[in-house]
């Protein structure tokens, strides 16, 4: 039964460009930028310097606190620790490694003599020791999210959606590689102790549930694939456990608030290579599409490619070019330069040349409310908005701001193109920043009592 | 290969793509919806009704212009609102209007009511409807004679429309002359538009046409004229001022400018809730409003009035009525209140 959520946007996807076209391996880069911070948490401390040889599947970055490790994507030698742009605007540390084209793997990667008869505890090392996040994008820890999941959930969720157009990195890998998805079901289910794994796919993928569907017979899996009406945003971790157990994740919270845990698909992909060979997250499939690009494809490449190659692979950019995108149009980041590398969470890099922005000289709302109606958090942007362009904090608290997961949908949907979006953005910072200011308020006012009461003492 | 170094590049927030409809584009489909219901008014009116639409139209095209001139705001013309502000005030004035009274309505809905309260999407009582109020404060017998046109015949182009005032089957409905109406017209005759009354909203049909075409093209939601009808609806089939409920109720529901209001007046954007539930309230509204006029009120017609009260009530509902918010179940928010 194809089911769907509340609110949301039905975006053209712009998927048969690429959905046709199988993965193909980029050929190896002459040098790779491994980035520190390719997790949700603090970066990561590099663990190697200028001149150290490295090998493939090497840790190269330790994580402290919530996090997850790095490791080399290339065999060759470190050339530079420094700071480099990276996708998620500014620099970050960087680990350079000049490629010796040798792809001589790490005595680090070693494959389990048995994997079905590992404990949880050391499948969940070895997730953790594999540097896996969740490659959709949010790249929050995978070890956490199972760690801190098993007990409380009883339903583990796939999430095959893939919602934001153009990107079809997902639906190639169910064509292609159906086999480690449902072998990192299987894991999963084990790790969870549940008895069915639910993989959520959008209807515009019948060939992909297909073909998982003949691998679950098969191998006779404990897992279910579930066709979701075709909506944006359905691949958001909240939507897809309303869309697939009728639950609401209560707003702060998370999903195994509601007993749900969901993984990518490229996520349970990994599990499961983790699990079988040791390998950790050293490539990462990319769609590389747009109007911008002269031919789009799917590539794998190196963790920590250059996004240039990628466009030089797929016949450079057109002229005209004017934004390139780490990650879908809905969600993904705007890059000013193509010296970005690849990272854990880019699922795809697009290129844009024609009238896709579709902006307007001085947008005015006209209130129509289809805003309200797109919101999958239920919120009123336009609302919003106003509060926000007079900084007024405490309305925006009280109209839910912080809710607001920058979805884009009410952008999206706003026929007066109001920047709403960005506007949210800053006024998450806003509402942050008056957060933080006002606690520090109330400390110096206590500590002012004190000293007050201290004087009076003596 | 492409040389990467000179690529111009804007980093923008996202979203990156928008949908293909604007303000321009929904403008666009209202004046599409419109056009049924103005052919109507040329083949009952005769080209008089034309061209008092396209005076009003022209009026308020250039009232906005001039004042985002002479205030020096953006232009703000090419997004159609004020050809749809001219139309649909043509539509609510009767076909004998004089055309130099058409751009005093103009005046008042383009000028006082929308650019002095910041332009479009700020005004908070539908131009139109405010424009039409103002001329029937102003000029009360030239707003209120009515022409028939089962008598006047107008020939569509070069004749002229002899004006024979007759009484609207509004008239007959308050006085509760449910046989006098029924001798003019049948039900059929309110509902394809053979009776008198405003410019643009003798015609249910015709109305109903643009109506769904823009439920179709989604610029409205059904939500408020389906409240709004159905109140209307409801209330004269349960307390008929005269006759059998069913016969008062049709003649009531197609009679006057319900349609007109309901599909085109009450769902304007800027002067109407955001939300569904309260566009479920508001609708109701417009009907008690409208039903409270036509049979306590001193005017016939009660649409106009009702939706420019329940305008003002629109704040209010947005106020209160509001989405519940994602993840909070009927069970946390009695949790909550406890």
């Amino acid at each position: 039964m194809a089911q769907a959520f509340f609110g949301g946007v039905h975006p053209h996807d712009m998927k048969a460009a690429t959905n046709a076209k199988a993965i193909e391996q980029l050929a190896p880069p002459a040098e790779v930028v491994i980035p520190m911070s390719m997790h949700f948490g603090a970066p990561c401390t590099p663990l190697v310097k200028v001149g150290d040889e490295v090998k493939v599947g090497q840790k190269i970055g330790e994580f402290r606190g919530l996090g997850a490790p790095i490791h080399a994507s290339v065999s060759g030698t470190v050339t530079a620790v420094e700071p480099r742009p990276y996708s998620m605007g500014g620099n970050m540390m960087s680990v350079v490694i000049k490629n010796d084209f040798q792809d001589t793997i790490s005595e680090e990667v070693k494959a389990p003599a048995d994997p079905d008869a590992l404990s949880v505890e050391e499948m969940i090392e070895m997730v953790k020791q594999a540097g896996i996040v969740g490659m959709g994008g949010a790249t929050f820890p995978t070890h956490v999210k199972i760690s801190g999941g098993i007990g409380p959930v009883t339903d583990v969720l796939i999430n095959g959606a893939e919602c934001e157009p153009y990107i079809t990195g997902d639906h190639r890998t169910m064509l292609e590689r159906p086999e480690e998805i449902i072998g990192g079901c299987k894991f999963l289910a084990k790790m969870f102790g549940v008895d069915k794994v639910v993989i959520g796919v959008e209807d515009n993928k019948k060939d992909g549930i297909e073909a998982m569907n003949k691998v679950i017979a098969e191998q006779k899996a404990p897992v279910v694939v579930e066709p979701l009406h075709c909506r944006y945003p359905q691949g958001g971790e909240k939507q897809l456990c309303q869309a697939i157990t009728g639950r609401q994740v209560p707003p702060g919270g998370l999903p195994s608030n509601i007993g749900c845990a969901v993984f990518n698909i490229n996520t349970t992909c990994a599990i499961y290579r983790a699990i079988t060979t040791g390998m950790p997250v050293v490539r990462k499939i990319v769609t590389v599409s747009g109007s911008g690009v002269v031919e789009p494809k799917n590539l794998e490449c190196p963790i920590g490619t250059p996004v240039s190659l990628l466009f030089d692979a797929c016949g450079g950019l057109k002229e005209n070019t004017y934004k390139i995108i780490a990650g879908g149009p809905m969600m993904g980041m705007a890059q000013y330069t193509t010296e970005v590398p690849v990272g854990k969470g880019t699922g795809a890099m697009l290129a844009f040349c024609e009238n896709e922005e579709q902006t307007v000289e001085n947008p005015q709302c006209i209130r129509c409310g289809k805003c309200v109606e797109a919101c999958p958090v239920h919120l009123e942007p336009l609302m919003m908005y106003q509060y926000a362009a007079k900084g007024m904090v405490d309305e925006l608290n009280e109209a839910h701001i912080m809710d607001c997961m920058e979805c884009g949908a009410c952008a999206f949907a706003c026929p007066a193109r109001m920047h709403l979006t960005h506007m949210f953005k800053t006024a998450k910072q806003l509402v942050k920043d008056k957060a933080a200011a006002d606690k520090a308020a109330a400390e110096a006012a206590k500590k002012a009592e004190e000293e007050k009461k201290e004087a009076a003492k003596v | 290969m492409t040389d990467y170094k000179n690529l111009k590049l804007i980093a923008t927030s996202n979203p990156h793509i928008r949908n293909n409809e604007t303000t321009r584009s929904i403008m666009l489909d209202v004046i599409i919806a419109m056009i049924p219901a103005l052919v109507w008014a040329i083949i009952c009116f005769g080209v008089e009704a034309l061209i008092l639409t396209a005076v009003s139209v022209i009026g308020c095209v250039v009232f906005e212009a001039l004042y985002r001139i002479l205030m020096k705001k953006p232009q703000s013309v090419d997004d159609l609102s004020a050809v749809v502000t001219g139309m649909l005030l043509a539509f609510v004035c009767p076909p004998t209007t004089q055309l130099w009274m058409v751009l005093i309505g103009d005046f008042f809905a383009i000028i006082v009511v929308k650019q002095l309260f910041g332009g479009i999407g700020k005004n908070f009582i539908n131009p139109a409807l405010a424009g039409r109020a103002f001329l029937l404060g102003s000029y009360a017998g030239a707003m209120t004679s009515w022409v028939d046109p089962a008598v006047n015949k107008a020939p569509i182009f070069g004749g002229t429309v002899d004006v024979v005032t007759a009484a609207t089957p509004l008239a007959y409905l308050k006085t509760g002359n449910m046989d006098g109406l029924k001798e003019i017209y049948s039900v059929g005759d309110m509902f394809l538009g053979k009776s008198g009354g405003s410019l643009g909203e003798v015609s249910a049909l015709m109305l109903l046409i643009g109506g769904v075409y823009l439920l179709w093209r989604k610029v409205i939601s059904w939500h408020t004229p389906v409240a709004y009808i159905a109140t209307v609806a409801v209330l004269t089939l349960l307390f008929p001022k005269a006759g059998s409920g069913v016969d008062f109720m049709l003649y009531s529901i197609f009679g006057g400018g319900l349609f007109l209001g309901a599909f085109f007046m009450a769902t304007d954007y800027a002067s109407s809730p955001i939300t569904k539930k309260g566009q479920l309230i508001y609708g109701i509204g417009c009907g008690l409003f409208t039903v409270f006029i036509r049979y306590f009120g001193s005017y016939n017609e009660g649409v106009c009035y009702s939706i420019m009260v329940m305008n003002c009530c629109t704040a209010l509902i947005d106020k209160y009525v509001k989405p519940t918010r994602f993840g909070v179940v009927k069970s946390d928010k009695k949790g909550a209140a406890k």
